[in-house]
């Protein structure tokens, strides 16, 4: 059995994605498919919230990815910082933009839910307001990237402010928490089963769920390729001035 | 470590008028506040507390860039590198010099600003102890900001991008305290918070800020 870490050699990562990435991709759709049109048609609606219940299967799907991929980038920062591989560091990269709209779409569905149950679109409530503040640390960070020019010097800089940033997003969440209590629900998907949804809206919603990280998974795929290209697009046009 | 404290609180009161810019920016927006909501006093005193907590949070940040801005110029950040002196000790030294000359004059300011926005009478110990409890926090984060972006030709806007979301435990709790004190409920748990952050932020920004300076040094 290999290890792990031979994936961080870049030519591996890319030929290796490249064979999963279809497999991906077509089982992420067909999740979506299967869980969005299970969710829409063939659930029943809910005897207070109506139809509206059923924005539901984009609303947490949505939220825990945008949540996940934070936690996906601090890992593959740990990683850089460690191990100085080059890969981690761009799939960190590769990442962010695509938790940052996640969190938008969280936010975005959570409004529209919102407008009918609660009668406002927007709530300084403790969920809300610190998604509010991972989206702001997601444009940080990716604004961080795009501004330092040199690849490495950026890697290291925008892994510090992921760990950094995670200590800062936990500690605003507790805050937020003490600052106001929320209209928000607990969780639904906790796994001693006290709270949770229902089971008729609880498959299908696990099949979106797959569904929303694969489709992540396969984004970041993508996106860490084409981040691999350009970078060594640049090395090769390099190499030709100088030669 | 003395002696660049020293030279950076000379620097800061005789050269390039950063001294007074963060007092005199949270004077202005103190009134432009005013200006805003309109002169009634119950409405203001009901907010005084929030717009001075985030007033010095702004006059805290427009300093911010020049913290190691001016030494990278010069090149002797540089020198500050190369010398004995570990790089956690210049960070410290340098967020202390920033405290010194931004967050304390603005504690100081507080409270006669406190007054031209009818801060009902109990909550002026408590804006003031809040503030200088919490400001310490504001200019470390604001060094691990700076450091961060130190590099960068306009790095300004990016700087408070990416500070802002930073302060806002910081803001919750310190505003929380002063609105409290003001109007007369118990206060302990978020002024122990409070103090426990700052605690937290000294401790341990230091060696953040020094990693990535010496990044951006390499």
């Amino acid at each position: 059995m290999s290890s792990l870490w031979e994936y961080a050699n870049p030519k591996k990562f890319v030929e290796t994605s490249q064979r999963v990435l279809p497999w991906v991709t077509v089982l992420s759709v067909a999740c979506l498919v299967v869980g969005l049109v299970w969710g829409f048609f063939f659930t029943p609606e809910d005897y207070r919230q109506g139809a509206t219940v059923k924005i539901i299967y984009l609303h947490v799907p949505s939220a825990l990815v945008a949540i996940n991929a934070w936690f996906m980038m601090l890992l593959a920062s740990l990683i850089w910082l460690i191990r100085r591989h080059h890969v981690s560091a761009l799939a960190a990269r590769a990442a962010a933009p695509v938790g940052a709209v996640m969190t938008v779409i969280a936010l975005a569905t959570g409004a529209i839910w919102g407008q009918p149950m609660w009668g406002t679109w927007w709530v300084w409530d403790p969920r809300l307001t610190s998604f509010l503040i991972l989206f702001l640390f997601y444009l940080g960070y990716i604004a961080l990237w795009a501004a330092v020019e040199d690849g490495d010097t950026a890697a290291d800089l925008t892994s510090i402010l992921c760990i950094v940033g995670s200590v800062f997003a936990v500690l605003s969440r507790y805050a937020v928490f003490f600052w106001n209590q929320g209209l928000h629900q607990g969780a639904s998907l906790s796994m001693d089963a006290e709270e949770n949804v229902a089971d008729v809206f609880y498959y299908p919603l696990l099949v979106c769920i797959a569904g929303f990280v694969l489709f992540f998974v396969a984004l970041v795929l993508l996106r860490t390729q084409t981040e691999i290209r350009a970078r060594r697009m640049r090395a090769l046009m390099a190499r030709e001035r100088m030669g | 470590m003395i002696a660049l404290l020293r030279r950076d609180l000379v620097l800061a009161v005789r050269a390039g008028g950063g001294f007074g810019l963060g007092l005199a920016f949270f004077l202005i927006l103190v009134a432009l506040v005013a200006f805003g909501v309109g002169p009634g006093g119950a409405l203001l005193a009901r907010i005084a507390p929030g717009i001075l907590w985030v007033g010095a949070l702004l006059a805290c940040l427009l300093s911010l860039d020049r913290i190691f801005a001016l030494d990278r110029e010069d090149g002797s950040l540089e020198l500050l590198a190369t010398a004995p002196l570990p790089m956690e000790g210049i960070v410290s030294v340098k967020a202390l010099a920033h405290w010194i000359t931004t967050g304390l004059p603005l504690v100081v300011a507080a409270p006669l600003l406190g007054l031209m926005l009818s801060l009902p009478g109990p909550g002026y110990p408590w804006l003031f102890l809040s503030l200088l409890i919490g400001t310490p926090a504001l200019s470390v984060i604001g060094t691990f900001g700076a450091a961060l972006t130190v590099g960068l030709k306009r790095g300004g806007l990016l700087l408070s991008l990416i500070v802002l979301p930073l302060y806002v435990p910081v803001l919750i709790f310190g505003a929380e305290v002063a609105r409290r004190g003001a109007e007369g409920q118990a206060l302990q748990t978020p002024l122990l918070l409070l103090a426990g952050i700052t605690c937290g932020t000294l401790a341990l920004l230091p060696f953040a800020s020094a990693a990535v300076l010496r990044v951006n040094l390499r």
